[in-house]
């Protein structure tokens, strides 16, 4: 039953590190029909970021402010980040969306080596408050606390996202872009502005999900980026493109499947029972769990 | 319709003559080129119909105008030029386009929909684009409230619908919808892109009446099949064969010539 839970709660903790990939992959693709490859790279650049903040620190790293400090480091790294690739090259692609893919994979093969440059290959241990180390009693599971965090946070996100969707101007704008983005701009509204924003609120979600995928691995190096992205992809197609919704029920699916998958087999089979998951929910329904239609004209 | 026509002359006594000048229009889908040297004007009142067979290039006249697809050629909306611009600025200078096939955002709700049209920007450009009234009334706030009742009191089923997603509309609805989002603005002119396609008889009445009450204020240019609202609405037409422009004149004049329509339409005039 222990192991249960466990597996159960740190599966849940891996699913809010995908959904912060993966809501960010899904709202760009949704309204810019651009697969962002570069997305790992927003995210390893804002965890390492935020490991900067956290050793420059020295004996405060494991306080609490210092910690809020890391994670808005990393938010604002991923969101200037994401700012820079798109009016600096996507922009410049517009409606070259082959091209801008490359971009997004050259950009993120050059990120990982930039990093790899900066901070060397090896893996890095990452400061912590020393709460998040710890862990909590659940029903006899010791349960590192980390993983709350990293709900916690997924779930203030997602309340946040949707808010930002429903009720604002902005959300109108990404939802309709969505579902057709040349009758948004025919509406009198300039989608190249929306396709920035969401970039950036993309990147932001990424550089944040890098500090707190270090904290969950309570360690960070050059290519977790990129081995989160590939999951991060399978959500968003599974949860269906440009829903963010979708992506909050896939992330923590596929992320408990793999956990219980990756513990009772050997390590290595939940990997692909997810890949086999992605096939099955493509065959029976082809727009993803939330059935979404995306409009590909 | 005559009545109006002079109502709105009085309001504009500068305005004898055209709202869209199209000289010369190239464009293209992908790689293939399919409006050759369109040149044609719209009146800045009433309805310019835009006949044609299907597929010779009705649509993407709309869409190039609005920038929409890659085109070259020289377009003039109130005299100013629009075809270098992006399509929202174009747009905000005073278009209402209601495309082929509605293409509501059939995830929003009603209301939604016609919220995401309504153009707060516009306040900025109409100093631009209309000098000559800007004294004519009295605020913009009344001005969009006025709007808003027109298209209330045009569409009532709208105001019964607003919270339903437009998705589950009947295509009536989704296309009053359309029309509602283009006319709650104040534009220089209308692009309607076959209204009536797809509607039961009922309906294509609905929208004839709207499209009438609209041309009182606005210019239309319509793309149309039905040669009975054609007959109705249209005051000029302007016939396209193979991306080109084949004939432009009166309306009445060209409908009651059968051969000639018969000839550039392949259809007998007045048919449903």
């Amino acid at each position: 039953m222990s192991t249960v839970i466990l597996l159960a709660v740190t599966g849940l903790g891996l699913g809010a590190l995908y959904f912060l990939v993966a809501s960010g992959l899904s709202l760009i693709y949704g309204v810019m029909r651009i697969l962002n490859f570069a997305h790992g790279a927003f995210l390893t650049v804002g965890g390492y970021l935020g490991y900067e903040v956290g050793v420059h620190a020295g004996v405060h790293a494991r306080s609490w402010p210092v910690f809020v400090v890391m994670l808005a480091v990393g938010a604002i790294a991923g969101t200037i980040l994401a700012m820079l690739v798109e009016i600096l090259l996507i922009r410049r692609l517009y409606q070259r969306e082959i091209e801008q893919v490359l971009v997004t994979v050259g950009l993120g093969l050059a990120a990982v080596a930039l990093v790899t440059g900066i901070w060397g290959p090896d893996t890095r241990p990452m400061p912590s408050p020393s709460w998040m180390a710890r862990t909590t009693s659940i029903i006899g599971a010791a349960v590192p606390n980390v993983c709350f965090a990293c709900i916690a946070a997924s779930v203030v996100v997602l309340i946040a996202l949707q808010f930002l969707l429903a009720r604002t101007r902005y959300g109108l704008i990404i939802r309709a872009g969505v579902e057709n983005r040349s009758m948004v701009a025919a509406l009198g509204i300039d989608v190249r502005r929306t396709f920035t924003a969401v970039f950036m609120l993309g990147g932001g979600l990424a550089g944040f999900g890098g500090v707190l995928t270090a904290l969950y691995n309570s360690a960070l190096s050059p290519a977790m980026g990129d081995s989160l992205l590939i999951f991060a992809f399978i959500v968003v197609v599974i949860g269906g493109l440009g829903s963010v919704t979708g992506s909050a029920i896939a992330a923590a699916a596929v992320a408990i499947l793999q956990q219980f998958a990756n513990y009772y087999t050997t390590s290595g089979v939940g990997d692909l029972i997810v890949v086999a998951a992605l096939a099955a929910v493509l065959l029976v329904r082809p727009g993803g769990l939330s059935g979404r239609q995306v409009r590909l004209a | 319709m005559t009545t109006a026509g002079r109502q709105d002359q009085a309001v504009r006594p500068e305005s004898a003559g055209t709202i869209l000048s199209v000289r010369s229009l190239n464009a293209w889908i992908g790689t293939q080129q399919i409006l050759h040297d369109v040149t044609f004007d719209v009146a800045d009142r009433g309805v310019t119909a835009l006949l044609g067979r299907n597929g010779v290039g009705k649509t993407t006249t709309l869409r190039a105008l609005l920038g929409l697809v890659r085109r070259e050629g020289v377009i003039e909306l109130a005299s100013s030029r629009i075809d270098g611009e992006p399509t929202h600025r174009i747009v905000r200078r005073g278009i209402g386009y209601v495309p082929e096939n509605r293409d509501v955002f059939g995830g929003l709700t009603v209301a939604e929909n016609l919220d995401l049209a309504r153009r707060h920007a516009l306040k900025r450009h109409r100093a631009v684009t209309r000098p000559s009234r800007r004294g004519d009334r009295m605020s913009t706030c009344g001005e969009s409230d006025e709007r808003v009742q027109l298209v209330d009191r045009l569409f009532p089923d709208l105001v019964r619908r607003r919270g339903q997603p437009a998705g589950t509309l009947s295509g009536g609805q989704q296309q009053m919808v359309a029309l509602a989002r283009a006319l709650l603005n104040d534009n220089l002119a209308l692009l309607v892109d076959e209204p009536t396609k797809g509607l039961a008889p009922k309906v294509v009445d609905e929208v004839a009446d709207a499209l009438e009450v609209a041309a009182r204020r606005t210019p239309i240019l319509l793309v149309e099949q039905d040669l009975a609202v054609v007959a109705r609405l249209a005051d000029r037409v302007v016939v396209m064969t193979e991306g080109q422009v084949a004939h432009s004149g009166p309306a009445p004049e060209f409908l009651a010539d059968r051969a000639t329509v018969r000839g550039l339409l392949g259809v007998s005039g007045g048919s449903r």
